[in-house]
């Protein structure tokens, strides 16, 4: 469970954002410039509130009271980013391999096959991803994201820069993801449909703001 | 007319001893001052690209002063800093037996100091392309602020650095003023190739020989700019997947 109480001041723009998330996919839903990528990058660790907490299973990974931030990197949270962010100078396998590396996990045969198989993207490991499609690309990244076994797996627009034809080829993946259930999800999307698919609860941000949470219903 | 005959001979390259000590003390000379030069000029690159602090302005003013100073300025800088009775120079040699003044490895600190700046401006403009938010991947992926650096950073600077780092051997192989400055021109030990070129351009009927060495000097430097383009195109080409 993640709770998220945070306070932040980017010029002029102010975020003032309070939610809670169960176990399951969460949507953070608003329009662009509502704050979710801020949000987002607040509970990866990359962005570090003004004031307020963070709390994940009952750990705090930041709280402006208590002087806690854990940095980016001992916090075992996956993060897909819109844009891939796979590292251009390493192959596809070794992408795949470098959370699990860094974070000082043994070898596991069986759930690299799985995770390989789930988002089917086994042709392509010995490839760069400089020669991947942007469909492949962003598979390759939600398997990245999930081989470090992380605790809890961001989703920041993982189809905004993709054409209808590859979203509706990678939305399958992502229900199967969410199907499995073994990790909690937070997606954050402005597309109203791909939240219905995806997320079984919402959290409506505007203008810094949470307007409402509670179930896809919001959004009718 | 013997020049002629030399040049239609087997071989058009006729160095005396003198002269090939001369080439390979200039090789090693380079080789030594880049290789030692290398980690500081890493460091410094990812210093003025990454981090802002108070007096940044001042350490850039210092790593680029080389490029606009006199090298004879910057030679007798080094003269009355690291000379023999000069203080850090005595200093050195009292208490650790070191000393650079009339040595080759003085000859290596004036070139080091002569190329560091075109160093660090290479390797500072490919760390400074750097999509920083692949470090940020990197580092929600576990990667703490180390392995971020050799598995992510460096890589990615890879090309830049093979530039910055031939770029500094050419300068350190053409280095004169400061060496000559510094370390004087003493045969053997720190006479360089253009050092050696100067000596015979001094002598009467010098010439003929100095054309040897300039010749020699124009392969080795091609050599140095075909490796190091070949080099930075494989890295580049690595980076982009192929």
């Amino acid at each position: 469970m993640l709770s998220v109480d945070v306070d932040k001041q980017l010029g002029g723009f102010r975020l003032r954002a309070a939610f809670e998330t169960q176990s399951g996919a969460t949507a953070l839903f608003g329009p662009s410039g509502a704050g979710k990528t801020t949000i987002i990058n607040m509970i990866a660790g990359l962005l570090t509130p003004d004031r307020g907490r963070i709390v994940i299973d009952g750990e705090p990974l930041f709280d402006g009271a208590g002087d806690t931030n854990l940095p980016a990197w001992k916090r075992r949270i996956g993060c897909v980013f819109q844009e891939g962010r796979l590292f251009p100078h390493m192959s596809v396998r070794h992408n795949l391999d470098y959370g699990r590396w860094m974070s000082g996990l043994s070898a596991e045969a069986e759930s690299f096959a799985h995770v390989v198989d789930l988002l089917d993207i086994g042709h392509l490991l010995d490839r760069r991803p400089g020669k991947l499609s942007g469909g492949e690309r962003q598979r390759v990244a939600v398997g990245r994201a999930l081989l470090m076994r992380p605790r809890l797996l961001l989703l920041d627009e993982p189809l905004a820069a993709l054409d209808a034809a590859r979203k509706s080829e990678i939305l399958p993946y992502l229900e199967r993801l969410r199907d499995e259930g073994s990790v909690p999800i937070i997606y954050v999307s402005h597309d109203p449909a791909e939240v219905r698919r995806i997320a079984g609860r919402v959290v409506r941000l505007e203008n810094g703001k949470v307007l409402a949470a509670g179930s896809v219903e919001l959004l009718a | 007319m013997r020049g002629h005959e030399r040049i239609a001979g087997k071989s058009v390259l006729n160095l005396t001893t003198q002269d090939w000590t001369a080439v390979l003390l200039s090789l090693r000379i380079a080789t030594v001052a880049t290789v030692f030069s290398l980690p500081f000029g890493i460091a410094i690159a990812l210093l003025l690209a990454r981090v802002r602090f108070w007096g940044k302005t001042l350490v850039e003013a210092i790593v680029y002063l080389p490029l606009v100073l006199p090298p004879v300025v910057t030679g007798y800088l080094l003269l009355i800093t690291l000379g023999r009775h000069a203080p850090v120079g005595a200093f050195l040699a009292d208490h650790f037996g070191v000393v650079f003044a009339f040595r080759w490895t003085g000859a290596v600190i004036s070139c080091g100091v002569m190329a560091f700046p075109l160093m660090v401006r290479a390797i500072r403009l490919s760390i400074e392309a750097i999509d920083r938010r692949l470090e940020d991947a990197a580092s929600t992926l576990g990667a703490g602020p180390w392995w971020n650096f050799l598995t992510i950073t460096l890589p990615l600077a890879l090309p830049g650095v093979i530039a910055g780092a031939m770029l500094a051997f050419a300068r350190a192989l053409g280095e004169f003023g400061a060496t000559i400055t510094f370390v004087s021109n003493i045969p053997g030990e720190t006479q360089t190739i253009s050092a050696a070129i100067y000596t015979l351009m001094q002598v009467p009927g010098g010439d003929a020989a100095a054309l040897q060495l300039v010749i020699v000097a124009i392969i080795i430097s091609l050599a140095a700019l075909i490796a190091s383009e070949w080099l930075a195109r494989r890295a580049t080409a690595r980076l982009h997947g192929a």
